[in-house]
């Protein structure tokens, strides 16, 4: 029995030791790897032939392996302003997404945490909906709605608002509709699990300590649905920072974004390296600093 | 292979993040099924020429298409890409390929219908190709201006409609911008036009003619409406755009189309009269192709004079191989914007690649000039 008892625990132990490594295992596989093979290229030197560039470990005539490391690339990065650039460019535009995210958003997680428990689903997959259709698909259909000819200067037109069509396509505002029309379910999701788990008593408890409405929500909602709000902001933010797709299809051609540089530098440029130290540096520049708000929103957890 | 990867999904999620998936070697094929793997352009071929060549040989054709020779290029510089015939552009990807070692010489013994092909065409493809044995002649044209004529006129009647003025002067570009501009977004395509424009080699990499380009260009970039990334079609047919810099085919076909819609758009190509770029698309063979012997077959059958001739109606660009013209539509044989006069082969020029430095810095220029800055 007692044996038994033991052997239980030690395959508990186990399976609970698989369950911890898979995460890991995970990252290891798609993230740290790709990672480090990005990293690679990004040292190598630019060559004629297949793969474009020069392997960094090499035999040398006397047959002793040496490793040959470029810092070409990042060096260029740095000198060069129009990397720089586009990357600031970028930020601004993953941030004023974000925050339009957040605007279009809140409102809509809040009134489907608010809706009778029976709708709630139906909202909910009205919300992630357009997921079932092709996201290029869905890019594309708002190239349909903005032109000149499209549908909406169509029915301004017939309304008699305009007299000329608008220049709505291939602007910086069609790249914010189109970013946050893709990744609004990444807001209103996060969003609506933090309100839903609000507690009701709560604002109840303020409206009998004399708060209004409003009041209430500025001070027990909002600061209680922080956590949906950040996780909302970074599941917009990071991805719109390296977006390519939207702006390419509905943004001018002076939006020179992080992605689109990086696009040059590989297919135009075919400088692989150079491609490979951007992509690097992008991932660095966000990564770091968004690891250490997690450290310090844990110690402040903790505290 | 494939029943083993649908078996471990840890395998197939492996393979899908590495794309592997995605190169057609690795799709489901039965014992001795022959395959060719095509990559071609886009709305670049005649769907029943295909159908003909598996009923005559046996050999099954996978067609892939491609809508930039970016894509292609960096799918062929990986290795491996798994293609068996490929369809590059002369300049630059033909001669990049040829430089890095991607392709394989072709068998002329197993091609015997290129003997059919134009030998001045041939020769004009040497600038790429030095002994022709890399490649043949898929489909040809120019590059230059499509025109919505009648709404140009309307705006700058005074402008020239035969010449590059038309695009890079200022003052006419201005005029002609409520209508709108697009130029197709591609540097090699663009730039040796504006350097020919400027009295200057069409494969200048000076760093003086480079800024004398891009101040051209910069010039009427407030006046651009848009950049077409592989060809100004369908803004040319549906009317969005009405001054338009871009392969010959692309304005020809963009003018079928306006015409099936009947929506009062007519379109027309010009060949300016500084010069026109002439480009080659070529069909050539990966050198790590795995069906070699096919891509050999597929080669010769396109090149029969019956079936170049079905392209060409089909596509409505020019073919390389005289004994199929009788065969070819003959409003599209008169059409001196698709099958130019000999006359107009003098004002047509070829371009070299240039080095990668060079090529570097006009990357750059076109980033500035489309940022506007």
């Amino acid at each position: 029995m007692n044996g038994g008892g033991g052997a239980s625990i030690a395959s508990g132990r186990l399976a609970r030791l698989v369950v911890l490594a898979l995460p890991y295992l995970w990252l290891l596989l798609f993230f740290l790897l790709p990672f480090l093979i990005v990293a690679k290229i990004a040292l190598s030197e630019i060559a004629v032939g297949i793969p474009p560039y020069a392997p960094i470990l090499r035999w040398t005539e006397e047959n002793v392996l040496t490793v040959v490391l470029n810092f070409g690339s990042f060096a260029t990065l740095l000198e060069d302003g129009f990397y720089l650039d586009a990357y600031l460019r970028s930020l601004r535009v993953a941030g004023i997404s974000a925050l339009l995210c957040l605007l279009v958003g809140y409102p809509m997680a809040y009134a489907i945490a608010r809706a009778p428990e029976h709708r709630r689903n139906l909202l909910l997959l009205l919300v992630v909906l357009p997921f079932w259709t092709s996201f290029l698909l869905r890019v594309m259909a708002w190239i349909g709605i903005l032109q000149d000819q499209g549908v909406l200067n169509a029915l301004l037109l017939s309304l008699g608002l305009i007299s000329e069509p608008l220049r709505l396509l291939y602007t910086e505002g069609a790249v914010y509709v189109g970013i946050v029309y893709c990744y609004l379910p990444f807001m209103v999701l996060p969003l609506y699990a933090t309100l839903a788990k609000l507690d009701p008593v709560l604002l109840e408890a303020a409206a009998d300590l004399g708060a209004r409405p409003f009041r209430a929500f500025l001070t027990v909602t909002l600061p209680l649905s922080m956590p949906g709000i950040l996780a909302g902001c970074m599941l917009v933010f990071i991805p719109a920072v390296g977006e390519f797709v939207i702006p390419e299809l509905l943004g001018g051609p002076a939006a020179q974004l992080a992605g689109r540089v990086l696009w040059v530098e590989f297919f135009q440029n075919r400088d692989w390296p150079m491609a490979s130290a951007l992509a690097v540096a992008l991932l660095v520049l966000l990564v770091v600093p968004i690891a250490a708000f997690q450290r310090h929103a844990a110690r402040r957890g903790r505290a | 292979m494939p029943s083993d990867l649908t078996r471990r999904p840890l395998a197939l999620a492996a393979a899908l993040a590495t794309g592997l998936l995605f190169s057609p070697s690795w799709a489901p094929a039965a014992a001795q099924e022959r395959v060719v793997n095509v990559y071609n352009w886009t709305d670049y071929i005649d769907p029943a020429v295909l159908e003909k060549f598996t009923a005559e040989t046996g050999i099954r054709v996978r067609y892939d298409t491609f809508d930039s020779l970016e894509t292609l290029e960096a799918k062929l510089s990986a290795g491996r890409s798994g293609y068996d015939v490929i369809a590059p552009t002369n300049e630059p990807t033909f001669s990049r390929l040829i430089a890095a070692g991607a392709l394989m010489p072709l068998d002329k013994a197993k091609i015997p219908s290129a003997a059919g092909l134009d030998p001045t065409l041939m020769q004009r493809l040497r600038s790429s190709d030095p002994d022709n044995r890399h490649g043949v002649i898929y489909l040809w044209g120019t590059i230059g201006l499509g025109l919505n004529v009648e709404r140009i006129r309307a705006l700058a009647p005074n402008a020239p409609l035969d010449s590059w003025d038309l695009l890079f002067k200022p003052e006419h570009a201005r005029a002609i911008a409520r209508c709108g501009i697009t130029i197709m977004d591609s540097q090699t395509d663009v730039i040796p036009s504006v350097l020919r424009y400027l009295g200057l080699n069409q494969d200048s990499t000076g760093s003086d003619d480079l800024r004398r380009v891009e101040q051209t260009l910069l010039g009427i970039r407030p006046h651009v409406r848009s950049f077409a990334s592989g060809g100004a079609l369908e803004q040319l047919a549906t009317g969005e755009t009405c001054l338009a810099l871009t392969y010959s085919g692309d304005v020809i076909q963009a003018s079928a189309r306006a015409v099936e819609a009947n929506r009062g758009v007519a379109v027309r190509y010009v060949a300016p009269k500084e010069g026109a770029q002439l480009w080659f698309d070529v069909l050539a063979i990966p050198r790590d192709a795995p069906n070699a012997d096919n891509a050999h077959a597929f080669i010769n059958f396109v090149l029969k004079p019956e079936n170049i001739a079905a392209i060409t109606n089909e596509v409505r660009y020019p073919n390389a191989v005289p004994a199929s013209k009788p065969m070819i539509d003959q409003a599209i044989t008169s059409d001196p914007n698709v099958y130019p006069r000999e006359e107009d082969f003098e004002r047509f020029f070829t371009v070299s690649g240039v080095p990668q430095t060079a090529d570097r810095a006009r990357n750059r220029t076109w980033a500035r000039f489309k940022a506007g800055r």
